[in-house]
């Protein structure tokens, strides 16, 4: 079984990377902002599993591509929890509404 | 034959991502996610990370992208009086332009800026090992022996912070008695 290269990886985990922060760049509803903090945090996993093909003894580039892969999910997590509290603040998740630390 | 496979994935991780930016309906946002998570635990197998692959779809898919819709779901307005309106610029000081266009031309500028630095700087080093052949293998029994012996205090440490996550956030998203 013939690995690809790991260039490819590379350059696939820098578009999702670019694409992932045009996400955050240009939408306005925050939970859409969130996905592209995950896309970014993708391409970032794609990375470390590249580089980790090339240690497989201590495979420490999955090991760490595991622990962002759970910090992701309790920062997903926690940015839920206070989209939804802004939502019962100022009854709308579009962050262009949201220019008033009190209302 | 692993080659078109790569493509494959990373055609529909890439695609996914691109319809997450293009789509107006957050609904679509979401499931164009889903594509790019699955995408992505394509490109773990082939790069023999067997293990975080069946994480990510577990933690992912069946975590991330599930609160996710339910964030979606819990924050619908019916009467929404911007309609479709995800797709215009954020005010922040840079993109602080009056008309759209200007937040999107802005936008691509700095992402596609970044993604053509990022590719230069891939083209041009030569990391010395990425041209040793290796097989394909599987990586569970590394990634156990490695939890259970030199990333013991992290593993340990992960598992406080998901409980402090979860105390956090259902005290964040419960209703205060004001």
């Amino acid at each position: 079984m013939q690995p690809v290269e790991s260039h490819y990886f590379l350059i696939v985990g820098a578009a999702l990377f670019s694409i992932g922060l045009a996400v955050v760049l240009l939408k306005r509803h925050a939970i859409v902002v969130l996905m592209g903090i995950e896309l970014m945090l993708n391409a970032v996993n794609i990375n470390l599993v590249a580089f980790s093909q090339y240690d497989p003894d201590r495979i420490q580039g999955q090991m760490l591509a595991l622990f962002v892969m759970v910090v992701a999910a309790a920062e997903s997590a926690v940015a839920l929890a206070i989209v939804l509290q802004v939502y019962r603040h100022f009854r709308s998740v579009q962050v262009d509404d949201l220019n008033e630390l009190q209302q | 034959m692993v080659q078109l496979a790569f493509y494959g994935f990373s055609a529909l991780t890439l695609l996914g991502a691109v319809a997450v930016l293009l789509t107006r309906n957050v609904m679509y946002a979401a499931f164009s996610l889903l594509l790019t998570l699955l995408g992505v635990a394509g490109l773990f197998v082939l790069a023999s990370a067997d293990f975080l692959a069946v994480a990510q779809l577990m933690i992912y898919v069946g975590g991330v992208l599930v609160l996710v819709i339910f964030g979606v779901m819990l924050t619908h307005k019916p009467d929404s009086r911007t309609n479709g309106g995800s797709q215009t610029p954020n005010r922040i000081p840079v993109l602080n332009r009056s008309n759209a266009f200007g937040g999107w031309a802005v936008g691509f500028l700095v992402a596609g800026g970044l993604f053509v630095a990022f590719y230069t700087l891939i083209a041009r080093s030569s990391f010395a090992l990425l041209t040793r052949p290796v097989g394909w293998e599987s990586t569970v029994n590394a990634v156990g022996r490695q939890l259970m012996t030199e990333y013991i205090v992290p593993f340990e440490i992960i598992g406080i912070l998901l409980l402090a996550a979860l105390v956090g956030t259902t005290y964040l998203a419960s209703v205060k008695k004001a």
